[in-house]
C-alpha cells in the first residue's frame, strides 16, 4: 500500500548554511543504496524534507532493509499519498489505512495534521478533531491519547495528502562524504570492520588497507577480508581496499630484531605504509579496530609506540569498548559471522610466545635500526606491488 | 608449470567424459521415467552405465545403485542397512581411520542407539585381521571398512577381511568405502564377500556429484530418500543422467589401460618418495611400498606448518593438500593422522601429494626441487 518513504534525519537539521551540502550528500547516498533494490525510485528534496518516491513497482522489505544502511537517517516513514477528492473521502481513507496497517486495533493514537495548504476548509484542530472521531466511530476499540499514542497518524495537506504513522529507525550519524576521508587498516578480525562502519556512520569515506603473508596466510584469508569490506561497503559505498604484500618485510624484522618485539615493530611498519598510502590518496586520517589491553600489542604502551610513527591522526573509535560490545555491533552490521572464519591473518603467524606488553620506545627505536640496510627498499617495494581492489 | 597433485580431493575430468555430460545435457535431456521417446533416450544411457560398471566389476546390473557420490553411498549403505537389521541386532564395526562420511555416520547411528566398534590400525594404517575377528558379534549387523584411505593411501585386506567375516557370522553384512580405490584396483565384490560398495565418479576423471553404490543382491537395505520410486524405490528423484554417462565412459576409461597406468603411478610415486626422502627430517607416512596405494604420498616434514607448506607450494603453482587443516585458534587434528600414532610435533606438518593419469615425471622432479629449496628457508622462519 505504501508508495514513498518520506526521510527523516536528525542532526543535519542543526547545520547552518553548510546543511545543503549535507542534504545533498544524504540524497546521494539514498539513490546510491536505491541502486541494489527492485523497482525505480525518484529522490526529491522539497519543504526542506526529503522524500522517496517509488515511480513503479518495488519490493517493501527489501527497499527499508537497504534504506536502514544510509547514514544520516534517523527515520523512514513509509507514506501513502492520496488525492484531494474532499474531506468525507479522507475519513474513509483514514479508516482504510488504520484497518490496513494495524490489524491489533488495541491500541491509543492521535492524529497530528498540518496545513501546508492554507485555503483547505477545515484548520488543522478541526481535521484532528474529525478525523479522529471518524477513527473512534469504525473501531471502537481504540482509545485516544495525546500525550503518548501508541499510533502517531501525521496526515498533511499539501498538493497531495500524505499520511504516515510509522517510523522505522535509520542508522543515525551523517551521509557518507561530508566528513573527508580515512584510511582503514582491515585484518580480517572483529574489531577493524567495526571501527571503519563507525568513522563511516560520522559521514567519512573509508579506503581500505590489508596486509597479505603468502604463504603464511592463504588466498581464502585475502577474501574473507574482501568479503568484509564488502559488507562494510554496503553502508559506505565502494571502498578501495589496497592490498600490501607484506611477507618480506615480515621475514626481515623476523632475521633482524628480537623474536618478543616482532610485532610491536611490525605494526609500526604497518603504519608506516597505511599511512603512505593515505597521504598518497587523500585521507585525512586512518582508522584501526584497537581497544586498550585487548592483546599485548594493544596496551597502553604498544599503542604509543605504534601511534608514534604516524604523523595522521589514528582514529581508534573502539578503544574504550570491551570486546562483548564489539562483536554486538558486528552482529548487528552483520560481518560477525565473515569475521570468524578460522583463517590465520598476518598478525598472528610469527607471534612469539611472551610478547612484549610493556615496549620501551628507545630500545624499540634501536632495534629497528637492525633493519637500515633493507627496510626501506622493502617498503617500497610492497608499496609498488599493492594491489587495488574496489569493493562494492 | 601447472602441477595438481590433489587428485585424492579432486580428478580432472576427462575432456571425453565432459563433452559426453554436455551431450546429455543439451540434447539428449529427457527424463528416463518420461514414456515418450526423448525419455526411453535418456533411460538408454542408465542402461549402457548399469552394464558398463556391472561388466567392469563383473556383477549384476540391478546391483548397481547410482547415488549423488560417496557420501550418499555410505550413508544410505551404513543408515540403510541399520534401520533394515536393526531387529536382528544393533552391533556395527568399523574403523577409527575412514572417510567423514563413514565416520559421522556412525556417530549419527550412536545417537539413534547403535553400538559401534571402532577396530584400531597399525603404524602403516592396517587393521589387524585378528582384532576385527574378535570383533565380530552375533549382534553384529555390519562392517564397514575402507579400502584405499585417503589421507595416507593404506591398502586394506579387504578379501580377507570379507572371508573372515563371513566365516564368524555369515550374517553379517561388510561394506567397502572404495571411492579412493576403485580405479586403481581391479575391484570384484562378489569374489570378495562384499555385500555393499560405495564409488564416486570425480575421483576417477568423471563429474562432480555423481556416484554408485554396490548392493549384492538379495541384500535388504532400507532406501534413505523417500519420493517418486525411480530405481525400484531405492532412490527417488529424477536420476542425473549425465553425470551418469559420464561415471559410465570415466570408469570405461580409466579401466582401459588400468595395469599399464597404475604401473606408471607406482613408478612416480616411488620417484616422488625417492626425492623427497633425500630432504632432511621428512617422513613419508603410511606404506610407502607397493602395499600401499598408487597415487598417494603422505609426508610430514618437522618445523613446517602444513598450511603454509600447501601456500608456499601453490606459489609454485604445485598444488597439494594438507594432511590436516590446522587454523590457528582452531586445530583440526585428522583421526587417520592419529589412528596411525604420527607424532603430536608432526600432525600439523603433513600434507598430501595424490597423483593420477594425467601425473608425469617431469611434473614430479619439479615438485622434489621446490620442496628442496622451500623446505630448509620455511624451517627458518618458524613461530617459537
Amino acid at each position: 500500500m505504501f508508495t514513498a518513504f518520506l526521510i527523516k534525519y536528525a542532526e543535519i537539521g542543526v547545520k547552518g548554511k553548510n546543511r545543503y551540502l549535507f542534504e545533498n550528500a544524504l540524497v546521494q547516498q539514498i539513490k546510491y543504496a536505491l541502486k541494489r533494490c527492485e523497482g525505480e525510485f525518484a529522490v526529491r528534496k522539497t519543504d526542506g524534507r526529503i522524500y522517496v518516491d517509488a515511480v513503479s513497482d518495488f519490493d517493501y522489505e527489501e527497499t527499508v532493509v537497504h534504506l536502514q544502511k544510509v547514514f544520516g537517517i534517523s527515520g523512514i516513514c513509509p507514506m501513502v499519498y492520496v488525492e484531494d477528492e474532499g474531506f468525507e473521502k479522507l475519513k474513509e481513507t483514514i479508516v482504510g489505512y488504520i484497518g490496513t496497517v494495524y490489524p491489533d486495533r488495541h491500541k491509543s493514537f492521535k492524529v497530528a495534521a498540518r496545513r501546508a495548504r492554507k485555503n483547505y476548509p477545515l484548520n488543522s484542530m478541526e481535521i484532528n478533531m474529525e478525523l479522529g472521531g471518524a477513527i473512534l466511530d469504525a473501531y471502537p476499540e481504540m482509545c485516544v491519547d495525546v500525550h503518548k499514542p501508541d499510533i502517531l497518524l501525521n496526515v498533511e495537506i499539501r498538493d497531495k495528502v500524505y499520511i504516515y504513522s510509522r517510523i522505522i529507525p535509520g542508522p543515525g550519524g551523517m551521509p557518507v562524504g561530508t566528513g573527508g576521508k580515512a584510511m582503514l587498516l582491515l585484518s580480517g578480525g572483529i574489531d577493524s570492520p567495526v571501527a571503519g562502519w563507525m568513522i563511516a556512520k560520522r559521514g567519512v569515506k573509508i579506503d581500505a588497507v590489508y596486509f597479505h603473508a603468502p604463504p603464511y596466510t592463504s588466498e581464502r584469508a585475502k577474501q574473507k577480508v574482501v568479503d568484509l569490506a564488502a559488507r562494510v561497503a554496503a553502508y559506505t559505498g565502494p571502498i578501495y581496499l589496497h592490498v600490501v604484500n607484506f611477507t618480506d618485510i615480515q621475514l626481515y624484522i623476523y632475521d633482524k630484531c628480537p623474536h618478543d618485539e616482532l610485532t610491536i615493530i611490525m605494526r609500526r611498519y604497518m603504519m608506516r605504509i597505511a599511512e603512505r598510502i593515505a597521504k598518497d590518496t587523500e585521507c585525512l586520517g586512518l582508522i584501526t579496530g584497537e581497544s586498550i589491553g585487548q592483546v599485548a600489542s594493544q596496551t597502553m604502551h604498544s599503542l604509543m609506540a605504534t601511534n608514534e610513527v604516524c604523523e595522521l591522526p589514528v582514529y581508534r573509535p573502539l578503544i574504550g569498548f570491551d570486546k562483548m560490545e564489539i562483536v554486538d555491533i558486528s552482529e548487528k552490521i552483520d560481518t560477525y559471522e565473515t569475521s570468524i572464519q578460522p583463517y590465520e591473518d598476518c598478525c598472528t603467524i610469527f607471534v612469539a610466545k611472551h610478547p612484549v606488553t610493556k615496549p620501551n620506545l628507545n630500545i624499540i627505536r634501536r632495534h629497528e635500526h637492525n633493519l637500515d640496510e633493507k627496510i626501506d627498499e622493502l617498503v617500497q617495494t610492497a608499496l609498488d606491488t599493492k594491489e587495488v581492489i574496489i569493493v562494492r | 608449470m601447472q602441477v595438481y597433485l590433489d587428485n585424492s580431493a579432486t580428478t580432472r575430468c576427462y575432456d571425453e567424459v565432459a563433452e559426453l555430460v554436455c551431450r546429455v545435457m543439451c540434447r539428449d535431456y529427457g527424463n528416463p521415467s518420461s514414456m515418450h521417446h526423448k525419455g526411453v533416450e535418456a533411460e538408454q544411457y542408465l542402461r549402457y552405465a548399469r552394464e558398463t560398471l556391472a561388466r567392469l566389476m563383473k556383477v549384476n546390473e540391478k546391483e548397481i545403485l547410482f547415488t549423488s557420490g560417496g557420501t550418499e553411498s555410505d550413508n544410505i549403505a551404513l543408515i540403510g542397512t541399520a534401520m533394515a537389521h536393526h531387529r536382528r541386532g544393533r552391533h556395527l564395526i568399523t574403523t577409527r581411520m575412514e572417510h567423514p562420511a563413514v565416520l559421522q555416520t556412525m556417530a549419527y547411528l550412536e545417537r539413534q542407539g547403535f553400538e559401534v566398534t571402532y577396530l584400531s590400525v597399525d603404524r602403516e594404517g592396517r587393521i589387524s585381521l585378528q582384532e576385527l575377528e574378535r570383533a565380530v558379534r552375533k549382534d553384529t549387523i555390519l562392517v564397514s571398512i575402507m579400502h584405499v584411505n585417503n589421507e595416507i593411501g593404506s591398502v586394506q585386506p579387504v578379501a580377507e577381511a570379507g572371508a573372515l567375516i563371513k566365516r564368524c557370522n555369515p550374517q553379517t553384512l561388510f561394506h567397502v568405502d572404495a571411492v579412493q580405490g576403485f580405479g586403481k584396483f581391479r575391484i570384484y565384490p562378489a569374489r570378495m564377500d562384499v555385500d555393499l560398495l560405495s564409488v564416486s565418479a570425480h575421483k576417477i576423471h568423471g563429474p562432480k556429484g555423481v556416484g554408485f553404490l554396490y548392493i549384492r543382491d538379495g541384500v535388504r537395505v532400507n532406501p534413505v530418500i523417500y519420493g517418486g520410486g525411480q530405481q525400484k524405490g531405492m532412490r527417488s528423484g529424477t536420476e542425473n543422467v549425465p553425470g551418469i554417462a559420464g561415471l559410465a565412459r570415466a570408469a570405461e576409461l580409466v579401466y582401459a589401460e588400468l595395469d599399464r597406468d597404475v604401473e606408471r603411478m607406482y613408478a612416480l610415486r616411488r620417484m616422488l618418495i625417492e626425492g623427497v626422502s633425500r630432504i632432511e627430517d621428512v617422513k613419508v607416512n603410511g606404506c610407502p611400498g607397493e602395499d600401499g596405494a598408487p597415487h598417494i604420498v603422505s609426508l610430514s616434514v618437522r618445523g613446517v606448518r602444513s598450511e603454509v607448506l600447501l601456500h608456499a607450494l601453490e606459489e609454485k603453482e604445485i598444488y597439494v593438500s594438507a594432511g590436516s587443516a590446522c587454523a590457528s585458534n582452531k586445530p583440526q587434528i585428522s583421526d587417520t593422522l592419529k589412528a596411525i600414532g604420527v607424532e603430536r610435533d608432526l600432525l600439523s606438518s603433513t600434507i598430501r601429494f595424490s597423483l593420477s593419469v594425467f601425473t608425469t615425471a617431469e611434473e614430479i622432479e619439479y615438485t622434489i626441487q621446490a620442496l628442496e629449496e622451500m623446505v630448509p628457508m620455511l624451517r627458518k622462519y618458524a613461530r617459537h
